[in-house]
């Protein structure tokens, strides 16, 4: 569903990415772990192109995403992406967080959009709270706000860029229980986290980034409990 | 020579009169500028790159010399360019105007740049064109920080307008010097000037604090 070819990134002199080659099949949940400042981020940015690659090609469903020609937007409202600092839009309500994009995106009417929200809104488990304002409602339950107005616009893959990291503890399982109930749901999807326990609960597949390059890939129980690689070593005995 | 405040109430009619002149001059300063200053405010911004120079060059050129220079090229320069007078009201609002107008697109740029990086990501994460998260995301967010900073501006211009008695308007503060050459007293009549200009921008400070801390709540 996506694809890599040979993804570079770089900011000035900084080579962020180096050469990223990934295919992400439909219904996978790929993790991708690695030390701060690897380029997880960047990756995922790369992916919905937030960031313009410096070279190398994105495809998406089989088209050439890197393309000049092709409408970003476009290719945008199939990917939903959840952010570490949630960013939801402070100045609207709950429900119009969630019913903007379907509306001016997709071209949705008012009633069907509130219907998906509040059906997102029961899903994410906080139905009650459509009124409110994001800075009325706990750290947790805006990540949950902000997944429901991701999938409202019922994107064809998540990216998940640290969903929980900027949570307080006791909040972080709301956040993955939703993430993990997508995964069941048959997601695709691409998640970047520094929860171990979680990306071998629900990855298919992990990724562990290193300076720009995917040191090693494999199942979770290859990546997570036998790494090859002496940098997937020592970066798990520090996390673990 | 002691005070004379008895003068003051045969006085004030006037000066009423160049207040009412000061306020129109810094009402229609500040919306011309506020026409101005948005769209170059915005230029500044996400502008093309000639876009941003012009705009930039305005806004440095304006706010880097003074406002009785700009007022002057306007009402004795422009006149031998255009082979024709330029009226004294029209010369006032138009430096005037196009002055506030470079003040307000620095106020609108650092509103739309304080508006957090994250949520034009986040806009365009969806599917938002760059235009309709503007509007929608941008915009609604930058203008809670603008109103405030516009209230200053608007203090600025109040203040500012006397510079034009120097081309025989009688605003308030011209109209305080014609006073003076009937009753001989500048000191009260200055005063009283004075006083007239503080009561408008203490009004407006209030005015603008209070909208301040209303904005703050909703935030
Ligand atoms: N917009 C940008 N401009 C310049 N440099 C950037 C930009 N975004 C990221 N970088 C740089 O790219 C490098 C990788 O950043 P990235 O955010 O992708 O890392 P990360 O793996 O997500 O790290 P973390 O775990 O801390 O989130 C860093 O050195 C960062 O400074
Ligand atoms: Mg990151």
């Amino acid at each position: 569903m996506i694809k890599t070819v040979g993804l570079r990134k770089s900011f000035g002199n900084n080579h962020v990415l180096r050469g990223i080659d990934v295919a992400i099949k439909p219904h996978e949940v790929v993790v991708v772990i690695g030390p701060s400042g690897s380029g997880k981020s960047t990756f995922l940015r790369c992916l919905n192109l937030l960031e313009k690659p410096s070279s190398g090609q994105v495809f998406f469903r089989g088209h050439c995403i890197t393309d000049p020609h092709v409408n970003v937007n476009e290719v945008r409202r199939e990917m939903g992406m959840v952010f570490q600092r949630f960013n939801l839009f402070p100045h609207m309500s709950v429900i119009d967080n969630i019913t903007l994009g379907p509306m001016k995106v997709r071209g949705v009417s008012l009633e069907e959009a509130k219907q998906t929200a509040r059906d997102l809104l029961r899903k994410v488990g906080i139905a009650e709270k459509e009124k409110d304002y994001p800075s009325e409602l706990s750290g947790g339950q805006q990540q949950r706000v902000a997944i429901a107005r991701a999938l409202a616009m019922k994107p064809m893959a998540m990216l998940f860029d640290e969903a929980t990291s900027a949570l307080d503890p006791e909040m972080i399982g709301e956040v993955l229980d939703v993430i993990r109930r997508l995964a069941e749901e048959g997601m695709t999807m691409v998640v970047v986290t520094h929860e171990m326990g979680f990306a071998r609960e629900v990855g298919d597949r992990v990724l562990f980034m290193d300076e720009g390059v995917i040191v090693e890939e494999g199942t979770p129980e290859q990546v997570l409990g036998k790494p090859q690689n002496p940098r997937t070593q020592a970066f798990l005995s520090k996390v673990l | 020579m002691a005070l004379d405040f008895s003068i003051i109430p045969g006085i004030i009619p006037a000066l009423l009169l160049g207040t009412r002149l000061t306020i129109e001059l810094a009402v229609i300063a500040v919306a011309i500028g506020l026409v101005i200053g948005s769209f170059a405010g915005i230029a500044r911004v996400g502008g093309s790159n000639v876009a941003r120079i012009v705009t930039g060059v305005y806004v440095d050129f304006i706010r880097g010399t003074p406002l009785l220079v700009q007022l002057f090229l306007v009402y004795f320069g422009l006149p031998t360019l255009i082979r024709r007078p330029v009226p004294p009201f029209i010369a006032a609002i138009t430096a005037m105007g196009v002055n506030s107008g470079a003040y307000i697109a620095e106020i609108v740029r650092a509103g739309i740049q304080s508006v957090d990086r994250g949520q034009m990501e986040a806009a365009r994460s969806l599917g938002l064109t760059y235009s309709q998260s503007m509007r929608y995301i941008i915009f609604p967010q930058a203008l809670r920080r603008i109103i405030p900073p516009l209230g200053n501006e608007f203090i600025a211009m109040l203040k500012d307008s006397s510079l034009v008695s120097v081309i025989a308007l009688e605003e308030l503060l011209r109209k305080g010097q014609v006073v003076i050459t009937r009753t001989f007293r500048p000191f009260e009549v200055y005063m009283v000037v004075a006083l007239i200009y503080l009561a408008m921008t203490l009004a407006i400070s209030r005015l603008v604090a209070w909208s301040e801390r209303r904005l703050r709540v909703v935030d």
